[in-house]
């Protein structure tokens, strides 16, 4: 691999295969730039950021200083700028078009989120400052943990969980404590098939044995399997409702019944709260302890895989199990309660004083927390965003954003279940996300291919293969923050690249072609993993 | 309501082309008992921008800014100035606004970005490989315990007395589930070596154990030389597990993996991410090249396209519960990917000249404000070696001294008080962090107000 002095790679540009992306000198198609690592474009030791004069002072470090280099390149400012900026063109993001993740909630994040988050009074304070000196910060988290416990109608929230799947694992470590108070060791969770792969794992890594129930030809848990399933050693179950296959699961207050009759408790996955916040509360339907996804929900930004955040609200019975720390409200006054572990101690029940209003949050009456699941306490960045999405939409907004999320996609699902398969369209309307297959399509097309065809069209494709309980899924979820107009337009690419996959055409194996790369070989990365870039005569050597 | 384009002439020719009649008719599925008939009450309606943005701002006028006063906290959260470049950069909605990059073809932007890091942080790490970030240090420290059961096989983990007790209190929340053993000890305020524990850990390591977790600097700014405890735990078929809540300090000192640390987590907050009120934070994740399939998390690994050009993509997922479901490594999916971008943009911008020049400002600054903070009377400085963080004994207890510090105005440390309540032999104990932010005159102020808060008697 050639370099030269000015960072660019002249043989970026000399691939001579069929669909060669570029006869240009660097590599480059206007727009569309080629950008080399920083690891390949300096020589010499750059940096971006000036520092005072160093006083003298005889170092205080034992003996330990650096004696090697640490290898990192520096940049100055506009070369930075330049190269995150260069990188961040070769993404695809919601501020540039519809982004149909199905269960992930791709909606419009609103700036003034950022801006919110951003005010110094909430950015720059100390997770460990006293008290008395982040009232605003406390009372903040106080506010949000009240509309999350009022609008799912639970009894109380925990906030420190940092994103769904640790909400999940929240939940189930306070089912587990509930269960073992009372002297009842069970251990085994059910979780449908149509789960999402955090549920089992979470189960596991909080030392459950996980047993699968099956989905119903509706695209629903299978009760009665189910219920057969119940006994003395299930501690519970973990349902995502709405469903995974974007359906709503009508016999949840059965199954909450018939779980807590054979002594279990019921964790709901709320990855898809999207679909109902505003029109249902899951504390009327027997559930426990629920996660809510901030980062899906609440319009908090995916940054292009996290931060999230993932709150859980819990049932009166699982209250007190609660993690910490949590804050409470004496009056004017908000305090955080954090203590309980000390290290070398046995655990003991955190001091708590009476007079609060309510809502609540969790733990105002718990002495049995199951202790604490993070350093500090949750994501205050996540929360800021979150309060200000809802204060904007308030109760009535909120209602109308999960009218409009089931709105739209019942119409991609009835606008194209003409075309493509819809196994479960014909059992009534879907929730927030619209599931198809790729039944039907010819000459060895499959869902990758569609997926990849859309991406041609200027879109980023849907949820691929999953749910497991449909052959080929693709799952659809536009959210509420699309026009008419946008749907109408990705219903005519999908349609389009649809009625190709069914028609067999073999261009799709090569899209995408108008894509910053074409189709990457994954089998490549996996054989032969290079996670870390390694200078040329290092990565020859590693050979 | 700004945030939803539909018009309710939209709406209505929707409904005609599902043929419903109202949107309630797509919610038929729900129990009727479950359906709220209209909004959910004793909750506030929409309101404007400009209300919210005066509703959150009266609130986070509450709270004391760390930026606007003399300011010295640390313990795993630590004040650094961030270039402006970061945040403008992190804002850019081709970052913002995108999802985990499991499209690679049109997620190269934030694959890259992420290839990037990873080198980076293993590099500052010593070692060879790191992943593309778990949610914190605390969680990446329960994450690297679970990881070295599963290597070793073994289920006795020990945790030296200088980590930082809340990642203590989350493994031991984990280790209650899973049942995990931790050998756990209170740190003790040791004059030249505070948290200090070596011959303990030394001493542990027998052939049930899977590691030794150890901070490096300490909880209370510590620092020592792993080279020893690396060797024993190999030894004895155990693993070393390192823990770095200040990433700056690598810029100075040996780096965890060059003392033999086979696996090393920690806290990425101090570069570029900022104090956020304790999250979102970036947890750090790297280990020797022989474990990577056992590591928890995202990897972004190179490959190359249709084409034969150099691209990026997620790599080895068969960890993950994604794939793998009950058998995962972990269940992590979302991880802090837009605060390890800017954590990888701000070491961009500082680069290996950079991070030394300021580390080396941190430690001078740190070195003078001990030296001061001892000569205030009946100051004891506890800490011989350190790094930007050290421990002071106080004549009386050091928490409603930060209290009464903090009333004048000056965030004067973390008491140990409150970081191990009710432990009276740390009561005394007050961990002040310096780092480029403090001025000259911040630590006369600091000395001044612990001074008059201490003849005040505010710790009596």
């Amino acid at each position: 691999m050639t370099k030269n002095p000015s960072g660019w790679r002249p043989d970026l540009g000399a691939a001579d295969s069929e669909g060669a992306r570029t006869g240009t000198f660097t590599g480059n198609r206007a727009l569309m730039l080629e950008e080399p690592l920083i690891f390949e474009m300096e020589e010499g030791g750059g940096t971006g950021v000036d520092f005072a004069e160093v006083p003298g002072v005889e170092s205080r470090l034992a003996g330990l200083e650096r004696n090697r280099p640490i290898g990192i390149p520096g940049l100055s400012e506009p070369q930075t700028v330049r190269h995150y900026t260069r990188l961040s063109r070769q993404n695809y993001a919601i501020d540039l078009g519809l982004f149909p993740l199905g269960s992930c909630t791709m909606k419009h994040n609103p700036r003034l989120n950022e801006k919110v988050a951003r005010m110094p009074g909430f950015a720059d304070i100390h997770p460990l400052q006293p008290a008395d000196t982040v009232q605003g910060a406390l009372a903040l988290i106080e506010m949000l943990g009240g509309w999350l416990v009022t609008l799912t109608g639970m009894h109380s929230v925990a906030m420190s969980p940092k994103a769904g799947a640790h909400g999940e694992l929240c939940g189930l470590l306070a089912m587990r404590a509930a269960l073992e108070a009372r002297g009842d060791a069970r251990e085994v969770i059910l979780v449908p098939e149509s789960a999402h792969g955090t549920n089992p794992a979470t189960a596991a890594f909080a030392g459950y044995r996980v047993e699968s129930i099956p989905a119903n030809e509706r695209g629903r848990v299978d009760l009665d399997a189910l219920t057969a399933r119940l006994g003395p050693d299930v501690a519970g179950v973990m349902i995502t409702n709405p469903n995974t296959c974007g359906l709503f699961e009508p016999d949840m207050l059965a199954i909450s019944e018939a779980v807590h009759a054979a002594g279990g408790l019921v964790y709901c996955d709320g990855a898809n709260f999207n679909a109902i916040v505003g029109r249902v509360r899951p504390g009327d339907l027997g559930i426990d302890a629920m996660h809510i996804n901030l980062h899906k929900t609440f319009s908090t930004p995916h940054g292009g895989g996290g931060p999230g955040s993932g709150p859980v609200v819990f049932s009166e019975a699982l209250t007190p199990f609660a993690p910490l720390p949590f804050v409470e409200r004496l009056g004017n006054h908000f305090a955080l309660v954090e203590e309980e572990h000390v290290v070398g101690r046995a655990p003991r029940g955190p001091a708590v004083s009476g007079g609060h209003g309510d809502p609540m949050l969790a733990g105002q009456h718990h002495g049995s927390s199951f202790g604490r699941m993070t350093a500090f306490h949750g994501q205050m960045g996540m929360f800021t965003r979150a309060m200000a999405y809802i204060l904007s939409h308030g109760a009535d907004g909120l209602r109308q954003v999960s009218g409009d999320a089931v709105l739209n996609a019942n119409y991609i699902l009835r606008q194209l279940e003409d075309v493509l398969d819809a196994p479960f369209a014909a059992s009534g309307p879907c929730m927030h996300e619209a599931l198809f297959s790729d039944k039907g399509f010819q000459g060895g097309l499959t869902t990758l291919d569609l997926a990849k065809g859309l991406i041609d069209e200027g879109y980023h494709p849907m949820t691929m293969y999953f749910p497991l309980v449909v052959h080929g899924s693709m799952l659809v979820e536009p959210t509420e923050t699309e026009s008419k107009a946008a749907l109408d337009q990705f219903i005519g690419a999908l349609r389009s690249v649809a009625e190709r996959a069914k028609a067999g055409d073999q261009s799709l194996k090569a899209a995408p072609v108008h894509a910053p790369r074409r189709r990457l070989d994954e089998t490549l990365a996996a054989r032969k993993p290079v996670l870390v870039y390694r200078e040329p005569e290092q990565a020859q050597a590693a050979e | 309501m700004r945030y939803l384009p539909l018009a309710e002439a939209d709406r209505q020719a929707m409904l005609r082309a599902i043929g419903a009649t109202s949107v309630e008719d797509l919610f038929v599925d729900v129990p009727e008992s479950a359906r709220l008939p209209g909004k959910v009450e004793g909750l506030a309606d929409h309101a404007t921008e400009m209300a919210v943005e005066r509703q959150l701002g009266a609130l986070a006028r509450q709270n004391l800014v760390a930026g606007e006063v003399p300011f010295f906290l640390g313990c795993g959260a630590y004040k650094h100035h961030i270039p402006s470049s970061v945040d403008h950069l992190i804002q850019r909605g081709e970052f913002l606004t995108s999802y985990t990059p499991y499209q690679p073809e049109i997620a190269q932007g934030t694959l890259q970005a992420l290839f990037e890091f990873q080198t980076q942080v293993a590099r500052l790490y010593g070692c060879d490989v790191a992943n593309a970030s778990m949610y914190d240090g605390s969680t990446a420290c329960w994450e690297a315990i679970v990881m070295a059961r599963r290597i070793t096989k073994r289920g006795k983990a020990i945790l030296s007395a200088g980590l930082h007790p809340h990642y203590v209190s989350v493994a031991q929340t984990m280790a209650r589930f899973t049942g995990d053993r931790l050998d756990v000890a209170l740190p003790e305020l040791t004059a030249g070596a505070p948290g200090d524990d070596m011959e303990r850990l030394l001493a542990g390591i027998d052939g049930d154990t899977s590691a030794v977790v150890v901070q490096y600097p300490n909880i209370l700014g510590h620092v020592t030389d792993l080279s020893e405890l690396a060797e024993q735990a190999h030894a004895a078929g155990a693993l070393l597990i390192a823990v770095v809540t200040e990433p700056v300090a690598l810029g100075l000192v040996r780096s965890p993996g060059e003392m033999g640390a086979d696996i090393v987590v920690g806290e990425g907050q101090a570069i570029g991410v900022g104090l956020n009120f304790g999250g979102p934070y970036v947890g750090l994740f790297a280990c020797k090249e022989k474990f990577v399939r056992q590591m928890p998390g995202r990897l972004c690994g190179e490959t190359v396209d249709a084409d034969g050009n150099r691209g990026f993509v997620l790599t080895l997922s068969t960890r993950e519960q994604h794939i793998r479901r009950e058998k995962a490594t972990s269940n992590i999916c979302t991880n802090s990917g837009l605060c390890a971008l800017a954590f990888s943009i701000h070491m961009t911008l500082l680069g290996e000249k950079g991070l030394r020049q300021l580390a080396e400002l941190n430690h001078a600054k740190a070195v003078a404000a001990a030296d001061r903070l001892a000569h205030v009377p009946g100051v004891e400085l506890v800490s011989g070696a350190f790094f930007n963080e050290f421990t002071l004994r106080l004549p009386s207890e050091a928490r409603p001294v930060v209290r009464a510090m903090a009333d004048r105005g000056v965030l004067g440390g973390v008491s140990l008080g409150r970081l191990y309540p009710g432990v009276d032999a740390l009561a005394n104990g007050l961990v002040v962090a310096v780092t480029e932010t403090v001025t000259n005159e911040d630590v006369e102020a600091l000395a001044r107000a612990l001074e008059e808060c201490l003849m005040e008697g505010a710790g009596a």
